[in-house]
C-alpha cells in the first residue's frame, strides 16, 4: 500500500516539478542579478552571531536589504529610455567607418542638432568642460578666451578674453559659476562672466578638478603641488607637494573623489587630501602620462603616454588588465557614462567600446601591442585634438582641438536615464529646482575627511584594539626629551639633573643621556657663577659678601 | 547599419503647458556614489536638528497650586482630564488641553497623598487627615464629597480597581473598600503577616484585575491577590520605594521608584532579579510612570529633575529641568503618549512633549516621510562618535552634575573596595552579584 502512494505522488509531483523548477530558478537568476547590480557588500552570516536580539535584529536587516535589492530591480522596469546603439546589419559594415553626416542623417531633427562645430582659429587651442547634468558647456581657449553657453539651444553665457595665459578650466557645482587657471592664479567666475574670486593661492595651476560633493576644487600646478579649496566655505584646505615635478595630467574618480595624477616619469600617483604622501603609486607609462580617465564605477583607469601607450588598470586591484600601442600619443581620454572611452591622439579621436574593460588580453588580435578595433573613429582634417569630453546623459562627444569646438554623435555614450533626485544630475533642471539641490547638496557636503580609497568606510566599526592605537599614536608623536624635562625641574643641591647623574653617573657606561646631562649641568653651573659675580658687581663692595647662588 | 540615438524630448519630462516636471529615478548605485558618507552627513545633520528643536517644556497649569503637588491621578476614560492634589488639602481637574482648571475643593485638611479614578469617573481621593473621599467633578460644580471614609492611620495611597466598584487605600495595611457599600469599613484587609510599617504606594494590576502591589518603608516590595485575600510574595530591598507602577501593556511587568537614586523594573513571575535597573538620578527617585505604550518611563526625583527612560535601556534617553522647578514628588504620561506631566514641590503642574524634539501640528506627507527617514539614518549611525555626542549631550544644572561626579566617585570607590576585598579572599568565597540582583536583600513567598 505505502509503495503504491508514494508512487501517485511522486507521479504527481513530476507532472507540477519541471514547471515550479522553472519558475524557482528563474527567481533565483533574477534575485542573484539583483544583488549583482544593487547589493550593499557581502551577506552578514547571521548563524555565527551568538547575542540573540543581535541575531534577530541582523536577520530582519538582512531579509530588509534583500528585499530592497530585488524591489530595485524591479523598478528597473520604470526607467524610460533605451541606450543609443549602433550596430552592423551585416558582416561587411564596420562601425568605425561611420561618418558623423552619416549618422546625421539617419537619427531625429532634434538629436542632429547636437553635433555642431565651433570655429575658434585664432585662441586655440581649446579646453572644454559640460556641466554635471550636461546642459552648458564651457570652452576655453589656450590664449586667454572663455565662453560658456547652454549648447543645445546655442545661448551664450558669458564670453570672456582675459588676454592671459588659461591652462585649464571646469565648472563648479552647477552652471552659475566656472574656475579657470590663469597664468599665475585662478579666478573663479560666474555664469555671466563677472570675476568672483581670485585664488591666489593657487599658484600657476595647469589642471583643475572639482569634486562636487565635497565642493573641493583642486589644482596641480606648475611646481607639482597639490592644493584644495573648498568653494562653500572658501577655505583652502592643503596643499600638498607631490615632489614628482611638473604634472601631466589630472582626473578624479568619481566614486571615492581621488584624484589621478600622471607625472613626466610615467607615473600616476593617487591623492587624497589627508594625507601628504600618494596613496598608489602606479607605473604605466615610460614618458611622460598624457592622458588620465576613470570610468562611473570606478573600477577602470585608462592613461595614455609619450610612449604612445594606452594602458588600461583595474584600479580596485592595482593591475594592469592589457595595454595597447596607439600611432601617436594620446593627449586626451574620457570615459562615457556607459564605458566607452574617447582616446585623442593627433588629428584623430578613436572611441572603444566597453569590451575593452571586460575582455582579456588574449582575445585581442594577435599581438597585445597593437590597439583594439575602435567603435568609432573621428578626426583627421589636421586639427590637433588638446581634449575629448562626452556629455553626460547624451549621445554627445566634445572635442576641442586648436581649431575650435566639435561635437560629434557616438551613438550609445550616454546614460540613457538620469535620476532627477541626484543633485546636479539632472538634465531638466529647473532654476527652481537648481537653487533647491544647491542648497541640499550644500547641507549634504562630505566633510574632506571622509576622502578614501574605500568610500564605505565610514560607519564602520574601527576594529583596532585600544591598546593598538595608542601605540599608533605613540609612534607618531616625538619621544619626550628626558634631560629637557630635568632642565625644567629646578635647581639646587638635590636637583634633578644632580640627582639623575648622582643615581645613574656612577657606571662606567657613557650614553647620550649621561652625557647631555652634564653639559647641562655644568652649564647651569657656570650660569650661576656669572650670575653671582653679577650681584656682587651691583651690590657693591659692602654688600658683596650677600650676594649667594639661588637668588633671583 | 543600425544606428539609434538618446533623445529626450523636454515635452518629455514636463508637458507643455504644465508646471509640474517629471521625476525620473535610477537606482543604479553607481550614479550615486558616496552613499555611505551622504547618509553619514544627513544623519549628523539630522541629530543636529534634533538637538536644536529639543524645546520639552509647554507650559505651567496656571493657576497653579499654593503648596507643592503630591499626587496626581489621570482619568482613565478620558484623553484630557487629570487631577492634582496638593500639599494645603487642595485637589484641582484639569483639562489638558485648554490647560485650565475645570474643578476644585478644598478636599483634605492635610497633605493629599493618593488619588485614582473610578471607572464611572468619580475621583477618590486620601489623605494623611486619616479620610478618603470621594468627589464627583464632572456633573456638578459642587466641591463637597459623595463619600467620606474615615480611617485609623493616615492614608498614603489609593488605587481603584479596573472592573468593580472598589479601591484599595494604604495606610499601615492595605484596606480594600467597596464603593457601593454604605458601609465606611472596608471589605477586605491586607498585609504581610509581619510587616508593620507605613505602606508608601499601592497599584493594582489593571490587566490582571485581582493583583495588587505595594511598597512600603519597611522596604518591602508585596504582591497581593485579592481573589485568596493573601499576599503573594514580598520582596525586600536595600532601600525603600516611593512609587510603584504597572506596565499597562506587559501586564506582568512593573517598575518602583527607590530611594537609592535607581528605578528598578521587575517581573512578578520572577522576582529573583530586576529586568532592568533605571540609573541616573542623584537623589530619591519620587514617582515613576510608564508610558501607555509600555515602552517608555518617566521618573521624577527628588533632585529637581525629570528623567525619560526607554524600558529596555539602563540609562535615561532625556532629563527635563528647569530653574524653578523644586523637588519633583509626581509625574504621568499623557494618555495620548504625547505629553507627560509633572508636578514638583514648588505647586507647579508642568507640561513637557514627551519626545523633546517632536511637534504635534499636523505634518505633510513630505515632512512625515522626511522625519522617519530621518530617524532610520539616526538609529543606523547612532554608533558614531559624533552622533552619539551630539545625541546624548544635555545642558544639566551645576549641582546635579556635581552630584553626579561625586555619586560616581563614591560608586567606584565601593566597587574598588569590594573588589580588593574578593582579591585577598580565597577564590570562589565571594562571588560578584549581577547589578540586576544587586537592590534584593531578601525573599519570602
Amino acid at each position: 500500500m505505502s509503495v503504491n502512494n508514494s508512487s501517485k505522488t511522486s507521479v504527481a509531483k513530476s507532472n507540477t516539478a519541471p514547471i515550479a523548477d522553472a519558475d524557482t530558478l528563474a527567481l533565483r537568476q533574477h534575485a542573484a542579478s539583483a544583488v549583482a547590480t544593487y547589493g550593499r557588500g557581502d551577506k552578514i552570516r547571521i548563524k555565527s552571531v551568538r547575542d540573540k536580539k543581535l541575531r534577530a535584529n541582523l536577520r530582519s536587516l538582512e531579509a530588509k536589504t534583500k528585499e530592497a535589492t530585488i524591489r530595485a530591480k524591479g523598478a528597473e522596469i520604470l526607467l524610460e529610455n533605451n541606450a543609443g546603439l549602433l550596430e552592423p546589419e551585416h558582416a561587411l559594415e564596420r562601425t568605425y567607418k561611420i561618418r558623423q553626416d552619416e549618422i546625421v542623417e539617419n537619427v531625429g531633427v532634434e538629436t542632429a542638432k547636437l553635433g555642431f562645430e565651433l570655429k575658434l582659429e585664432s585662441f586655440g587651442p581649446y579646453i572644454c568642460d559640460y556641466t554635471r547634468n550636461g546642459r552648458e558647456l564651457l570652452v576655453a581657449g589656450r590664449k586667454g578666451h572663455v565662453a560658456n553657453m547652454d549648447w543645445r539651444s546655442g545661448k551664450l553665457g558669458c564670453e570672456l578674453q582675459l588676454n592671459e595665459t588659461v591652462r585649464d578650466a571646469v565648472w563648479l557645482h552647477n552652471n552659475q559659476s566656472f574656475a579657470v587657471a590663469q597664468k599665475k592664479s585662478v579666478y573663479i567666475y560666474g555664469r555671466d562672466g563677472v570675476e568672483i574670486h581670485n585664488l591666489k593661492n593657487h599658484i600657476e595651476a595647469t589642471h583643475l578638478e572639482f569634486l562636487p560633493y565635497h565642493f573641493l576644487l583642486a589644482s596641480v600646478s606648475i611646481a607639482g603641488v597639490l592644493r584644495y579649496t573648498d568653494t562653500s566655505t572658501g577655505q583652502s584646505l592643503s596643499s600638498i607637494p607631490t615632489h614628482l615635478g611638473q604634472p601631466t595630467a589630472l582626473c578624479q574618480n568619481r566614486q571615492n573623489a581621488i584624484l589621478h595624477i600622471g607625472h613626466q616619469k610615467g607615473t600616476v600617483t593617487l591623492w587624497s587630501p589627508n594625507t601628504g604622501t600618494p596613496l598608489v603609486k602606479l607605473l604605466p607609462h615610460h614618458g611622460p602620462v598624457r592622458g588620465l580617465a576613470v570610468d562611473r564605477s570606478g573600477r577602470y583607469m585608462v592613461s595614455t603616454g609619450q610612449d604612445r601607450r594606452m594602458s588600461i588598470w583595474d584600479i580596485r586591484m592595482f593591475k594592469e588588465i592589457h595595454r595597447h600601442h596607439l600611432r601617436l600619443p594620446g593627449s586626451s581620454i574620457s570615459i562615457s557614462d556607459r564605458n566607452l572611452t574617447a582616446v585623442g591622439w593627433g588629428t584623430q579621436v578613436s572611441i572603444f567600446k566597453s569590451d575593452i574593460f571586460t575582455r582579456a588580453p588574449e582575445d585581442f588580435d594577435s599581438s597585445a601591442l597593437t590597439i583594439p578595433t575602435p567603435y568609432m573613429n573621428w578626426g583627421g582634417d589636421g586639427q590637433t585634438i588638446s581634449r575629448v569630453k562626452f556629455c553626460p546623459f547624451e549621445d554627445v562627444l566634445g572635442i576641442s582641438h586648436d581649431r575650435g569646438f566639435s561635437s560629434i554623435l557616438v551613438p550609445g555614450a550616454g546614460e540613457p536615464n538620469p535620476d532627477s533626485l541626484e543633485a546636479g544630475t539632472n538634465p531638466f533642471e529647473t532654476s527652481k529646482q537648481r537653487r533647491e539641490t544647491e542648497i541640499h547638496s550644500l547641507l549634504e557636503k562630505i566633510q574632506p575627511e571622509m576622502i578614501n580609497i574605500n568610500p564605505n568606510f565610514v560607519g564602520n566599526l574601527d576594529l583596532a584594539s585600544e591598546e593598538q592605537r595608542k601605540r599608533e599614536k605613540a609612534a607618531d608623536m616625538r619621544p619626550e626629551d628626558k634631560v629637557a624635562e630635568m632642565k625644567k625641574k629646578g635647581r639646587g643641591r638635590n636637583s634633578a639633573l644632580r640627582r639623575h647623574l648622582r643615581k645613574n653617573g656612577q657606571s662606567n657606561i657613557i650614553d647620550e643621556t649621561k652625557v647631555r646631562a652634564r653639559e647641562a649641568m655644568k652649564s647651569r653651573d657656570k650660569k650661576e657663577i656669572e650670575k653671582v659675580k653679577k650681584l656682587k658687581k651691583e651690590y657693591g663692595p659692602a654688600l658683596e659678601r650677600f650676594a649667594r647662588k639661588g637668588m633671583s | 547599419m543600425k544606428i539609434k540615438t538618446l533623445s529626450r524630448s523636454a515635452a518629455s519630462v514636463q508637458a507643455p503647458g504644465s508646471n509640474v516636471g517629471k521625476q525620473t529615478r535610477n537606482l543604479d548605485p553607481s550614479l550615486h556614489p558616496f552613499e555611505r558618507a551622504r547618509e553619514y552627513t544627513r544623519a549628523l545633520n539630522a541629530t543636529k536638528l534634533e538637538r536644536m528643536f529639543a524645546q520639552p517644556f509647554l507650559a505651567s497649569f496656571e493657576p497653579g497650586h499654593v503648596d507643592g503637588v503630591y499626587s496626581f491621578a489621570k482619568d482613565p476614560e478620558s484623553l484630557e482630564h487629570f487631577a492634582s492634589g496638593s500639599g494645603d488639602g487642595i485637589v484641582k481637574v484639569w483639562n489638558l488641553t485648554s490647560r485650565q482648571e475645570i474643578w476644585q475643593s478644598q478636599a483634605h485638611e492635610n497633605i493629599v497623598k493618593g488619588m485614582t479614578w473610578t471607572r464611572d469617573k468619580k475621583l477618590i481621593t486620601c489623605a494623611s487627615d486619616r479620610t478618603i473621599k470621594l468627589f464627583d467633578p464632572y456633573s456638578q460644580n459642587k466641591s463637597l464629597p459623595l463619600t467620606t471614609w474615615h480611617g485609623n492611620h493616615a492614608y498614603s495611597s489609593v488605587s481603584s480597581h479596573r472592573s468593580l466598584p472598589s479601591f484599595a487605600a494604604a495606610s499601615s495595611n492595605i484596606s480594600i473598600y467597596d464603593i457601593s457599600r454604605a458601609a465606611g469599613t472596608p471589605v477586605q484587609t491586607l498585609s504581610w503577616p509581619t510587616a508593620i510599617d507605613t505602606i508608601n504606594a499601592v497599584a493594582f494590576n489593571q490587566t490582571e484585575t485581582s493583583i495588587l502591589a505595594s511598597c512600603a518603608t519597611d522596604r518591602a516590595i508585596i504582591l497581593y491577590d485579592t481573589r485568596t485575600n493573601s499576599p503573594l510574595h514580598r520582596n525586600v530591598l536595600n532601600f525603600a520605594c516611593n512609587s510603584i507602577a504597572w506596565n499597562p501593556m506587559e501586564a506582568f511587568n512593573f517598575a518602583v521608584a527607590c530611594e537609592d537614586h535607581n528605578g528598578y523594573l521587575f517581573d512578578m513571575r520572577n522576582m529573583k532579579r530586576s529586568l532592568n535597573v533605571l540609573k541616573g538620578h542623584v537623589a530619591a527617585v519620587m514617582s515613576i510612570e510608564f508610558s501607555p505604550t509600555g515602552e517608555e518611563l518617566i521618573s521624577g526625583s527628588y533632585d529637581r529633575t525629570v528623567r525619560l527612560w526607554s524600558r529596555s535601556k539602563g540609562h535615561s534617553r532625556d532629563i527635563y529641568h528647569t530653574k524653578r522647578m523644586q523637588r519633583v514628588f509626581s509625574v504621568t504620561w499623557s494618555p495620548d503618549n504625547n505629553y507627560v506631566l509633572s508636578g514638583s514641590d514648588d505647586g507647579n503642574v508642568r507640561l513637557w512633549r514627551s519626545q523633546a524634539s517632536s511637534r504635534q501640528g499636523v505634518k505633510s506627507f513630505a515632512l512625515r516621510q522626511k522625519l522617519q527617514y530621518d530617524d532610520a539614518l539616526k538609529e543606523r549611525y547612532a554608533h558614531m562618535p559624533e552622533v552619539k555626542r551630539i545625541a546624548t549631550h544635555r545642558q544639566i544644572p551645576k549641582q546635579i552634575k556635581k552630584a553626579g561626579e561625586i555619586k560616581n566617585e563614591e560608586l567606584k570607590a565601593i566597587k574598588r573596595r569590594e573588589e580588593n576585598e574578593r582579591r585577598h579572599t580565597k577564590k570562589g568565597k565571594t562571588r560578584r552579584t549581577a547589578e540586576r540582583a544587586k537592590m534584593i536583600l531578601a525573599r519570602e513567598q
